[in-house]
């Protein structure tokens, strides 16, 4: 029998992979951006797990909502890779470093 | 019952494997290709969850839109895969740290507690008002209703996502030769129509 939990532990796990990730990734943004994209996953994973072990029909709804944000999010942040490695000519990590951070 | 449980784990395996492949694959087209295989079983997962319009939403949005734009800005931009071992080992310490913490919270929490959902009394769609329609027209019933303006919300967040990616991305280049339309329509007067009688010809 599926119970709750066990789509909470996927989540969480698929949330860590997305966080470990972010942190791991010194290569270039792209990984990044996916990254990102397997975190608003596992969110969505939560959310839909809810609405069914709830009987409730708003967490499908939200989740739909999250996903509209997220492909404006990939949208607009390949355009922005695509202008900033048309300008530098690297999308490398280790070279973005204009603001010395 | 079993079936379901199988399935589950099967799509949760390969979600956990094709993720963990997206973010340690050197060649980032491969990445992608993972991304691609990780949402498909997510759309499993929806689907055994019985959210069947989420799941091929899932697959029509971020398979066919979202990860097709990844590929192609991935294979646009050339990106040289020129990166060190230890550059990677540098930072593995606290990535795994922060990780490990966080998966470990996570599960001990959530293998420790058992929600009780049956407690919870306060339900703003409830599924027994949509018995005997499917889901998808369960979500339009609820999503036209209640949450028109957030549906409306969002249409204008994606107008803005495509405004700006367009004006991001948009430049002028010189020495390019265009069609201009106005210069062509203002040859008409400079140039005479003359009905030509047929076995006479005309003087030039």
């Amino acid at each position: 029998m599926l119970e709750l939990n066990q789509f909470l532990i996927l989540s969480a796990l698929l949330f860590a992979i997305g966080v470990i990730g972010i942190f791991l990734n010194r290569k270039n943004v792209i990984i990044i951006l996916m990254s990102i994209e397997i975190i608003l996953l596992s969110v969505n994973i939560n959310l839909v797990s809810f609405s069914y072990f709830l009987n409730d029909l708003t967490g499908q709804i939200f989740s739909l909502f999250v996903l509209t944000v997220a492909a404006a999010e990939a949208a607009i942040g390949l355009a922005i890779l695509v202008i900033y490695n048309r300008n530098a000519g690297s999308i490398e990590i280790e070279k973005i470093n204009a603001l010395k951070g | 019952m079993t079936i379901s449980l199988l399935t589950f784990y099967l799509f949760s395996a390969v979600i956990l494997l094709s993720s963990l492949m997206v973010i340690s694959a050197k060649n980032p087209v491969h990445s992608v290709l993972f991304l691609i295989l990780s949402f498909l079983n997510a759309a499993g997962i929806f689907v055994i969850l019985h959210a069947e319009f989420l799941a091929m939403i899932l697959i029509i949005v971020y398979v066919g839109a979202v990860a097709v734009l990844f590929l192609f800005v991935v294979m646009m931009l050339d990106i040289k895969s020129s990166i060190s071992k230890e550059n990677i080992l540098q930072y593995m310490p606290i990535g795994l740290l922060v990780g490990l913490v966080f998966i470990a919270e996570l599960v001990i929490v959530l293998i420790n507690t058992k929600l009780d959902l049956t407690s919870i009394q306060i339900l703003s769609n409830p599924m027994s008002n949509f018995v005997g329609q499917s889901n998808t027209e369960a979500i339009g019933s609820v999503l036209y209703t209640n949450y028109i303006l957030y549906f409306q919300l969002s249409g204008i967040i994606l107008l803005v996502a495509m405004i700006g990616s367009i004006v991001l991305t948009l430049r002028e280049r010189e020495g390019v030769k265009r069609q201009i339309i106005s210069e062509q329509l203002e040859r008409r007067g400079k140039i005479d129509l003359v009905d030509v009688k047929s076995g006479e010809g005309i003087d030039v």
